[in-house]
């Protein structure tokens, strides 16, 4: 027999590894089949629903026909008041977490509780909204209590995706600057940012589409069942594309089958759209990036 | 007699419960280049850190005895760490170019210190070339300038890591073991442009290569087991150790 010939062991070390493969190629499929579904039914069944009237009208006739405009307009506001609210308070914590903090037992406790936080379901957040919000702060049902309530939602999650981002900066880096004099806040603004600064830009993006999906905290706090008209200042209600996906699919009779996937079709893209402009954003910064 | 430019007194310096450092009397002559030996866990790194206070970083240093730059102390509580370290730079073993470009870490360290003066883009550029010809790599990087400077190769990181330091004129340059993650070739490149830099900087390197003492330091002085041994001119200590354990360090019998 030859010294290199195959023996039976490395025929079972061979199946083995088909099999592994296999298996791990069938656990992929599985993933992708349910997105590939979902998008091909929402696609088939959404797109003549669409068109330049039902992006820019209002509904009409009980909801059952018109467009959706006040629902995709008060989407908008709502996500952007949203991220004004959460993003410079979760950035700032995030950078007082990783980069000023000392490292102690309340720092990890509080760390610990930001994770956890991440995992309150929202329709807690929402009755949290509610009270705080709409009822205690005096700001009744609006855009503002509603952005607040999904601003607080998002906060633990904008802290924990930037942490990890400034973290992801090799410690080396500000310890260079240190030595040359610098302080914490002159090594964080020219050395730690710059080089995270598309880490926490993707993370928050992605984290506000989250958001422009949420039904269960905007719907105590500012969004309307119906309100064909759009929104002038934050103290208003609002419609909002989630809510108005829920009230044509369950509330209203008589919808044509095409509207509520059209709605939903409407919503993907949006937060589509804002992923994408978070990858596009995220490549364009890594490409300044080099270490 | 030589001015001094570091001056140690009676320091001890412990981590926590562990003494590194047993009243260590050291002067540092201004202008030379004194080389810090001695076997691994002396002390000697311990000591150069010491020099700009990089150690208290870790947070259970304590340290008994005075340590003195240019006849001041340095650390008193006034001291403040910006302008210590502005005057004290140090090089660690690892080249640490900042992820800026090859200007950018050139100028880091005198923008961080220079606070409102207005400096003109030409001053800028003037600063930069001069520093980086202290250290010889202007030639190599002059057409490299926007270039991020961590994709530089490691020699040239080294040398820049230097040349940083240099516009915001130091006293003193604390090197700590700065050819070690270096190849032959680009050691003795380091070596070169370190010898040049003689009379104008005060540097204090710490190394655990002999042969580099011996060719590229005028002063050297020899620790153990966290004492100051043994401090003279290099040809001497080398030549003539005084103590038997400089003699056995250096010979190769330990370390």
């Amino acid at each position: 027999m030859s010294m290199f010939a195959e023996t039976s062991l490395n025929q079972r070390n061979r199946r083995v590894e088909w099999l592994v493969r296999a298996t791990f190629l069938m656990m992929t499929i599985i993933l992708i089949v349910p997105v590939a579904l979902i998008l091909g039914v929402l696609v088939t069944k959404g797109a003549p629903a669409l068109s330049w009237e039902f992006l820019t009208a209002v509904p009409r006739e009980g909801m059952t026909a018109g467009g959706i405009m006040p629902a995709l307009v008060g989407t908008i506001w709502i996500v952007l008041v949203a991220l004004i609210a959460s993003v410079p308070i979760g950035v700032a914590a995030a950078i007082y977490l990783s980069e000023y903090a000392p490292d102690n037992w309340l720092t990890r406790v509080i760390n610990l509780a930001i994770i956890n936080l991440a995992g309150v379901p929202s329709i807690v957040h929402a009755l949290f909204g509610l009270g705080a919000f709409v009822t205690f702060a005096g700001f009744g049902t609006s855009i503002l209590a509603a952005s607040l309530t999904l601003a607080v939602m998002t906060l633990p999650v904008v802290i924990v995706s930037t942490r990890e981002s400034l973290q992801s900066v090799p410690h080396a880096f500000r310890e260079a600057c240190w030595n040359m004099g610098a302080t914490k806040w002159q090594t964080i603004r020219r050395v730690v940012l710059p080089n995270s600064i598309s880490g926490i830009l993707t993370g928050v993006i992605l984290e506000v589409s989250r958001t422009a999906g949420e039904t269960a905290p905007i719907m105590f706090t500012g969004a309307a069942f119906f309100l064909p008209f759009l929104p002038q200042s934050v103290f208003d209600q609002t419609m909002a594309m989630s809510l108005h996906l829920y009230v044509v699919s369950t509330q209203v009779p008589n919808v044509p089958e095409a509207l509520p996937y059209g709605v939903a079709l409407v919503l993907i893209l949006m937060v589509l759209t804002m992923n994408a402009t978070s990858i596009a954003f995220r490549v364009y910064l890594r490409g300044k990036r080099k270490w | 007699m030589a001015e001094i430019a570091v001056e140690t007194r009676k320091l001890s310096l412990w981590y926590g419960t562990f003494q590194a450092l047993f009243d260590v009397d050291f002067r540092v002559k201004k202008g030379m280049i004194t080389s810090l030996i001695g076997p691994s866990g002396c002390g000697k790194s311990t000591l150069l850190r010491t020099i700009n206070r990089v150690n208290e970083r870790l947070g259970y240093v304590r340290t008994r005895g005075t340590v003195e730059v240019m006849g001041e102390d340095i650390l008193g509580e006034h001291v403040e760490l910006a302008r210590l370290r502005k005057e004290v730079g140090m090089v660690f073993q690892r080249p640490n170019p900042l992820p800026l470009s090859v200007r950018d870490n050139v100028l880091f360290s005198h923008r961080l210190h220079r606070g409102d003066t207005s400096v003109t883009k030409a001053d800028e550029e003037d600063l930069v070339e001069d520093a980086l010809r202290q250290v010889l790599l202007w030639d190599d990087v002059k057409d490299r300038l926007d270039r991020k400077a961590t994709r530089l190769s490691l020699e040239e990181q080294q040398k820049l890591c230097i040349a940083r330091l240099l516009p915001v004129k130091p006293t003193v340059l604390l090197m700590d073991e700065p050819t070690s993650a270096l190849d032959p070739k680009a050691t003795k490149a380091l070596e070169e442009l370190i010898w040049g830099l003689r009379g104008a900087y005060t540097i204090l390197i710490v190394t655990h290569n002999m042969a580099q003492a011996r060719r590229a330091s005028e002063e050297c002085a020899f620790m153990l087991m966290g004492k100051m041994m043994e401090v003279g001119p290099t040809d001497g200590l080398f030549l003539a150790p005084r103590l038997p354990e400089t003699a056995d360090y250096i010979e190769g019998r330990y370390g």
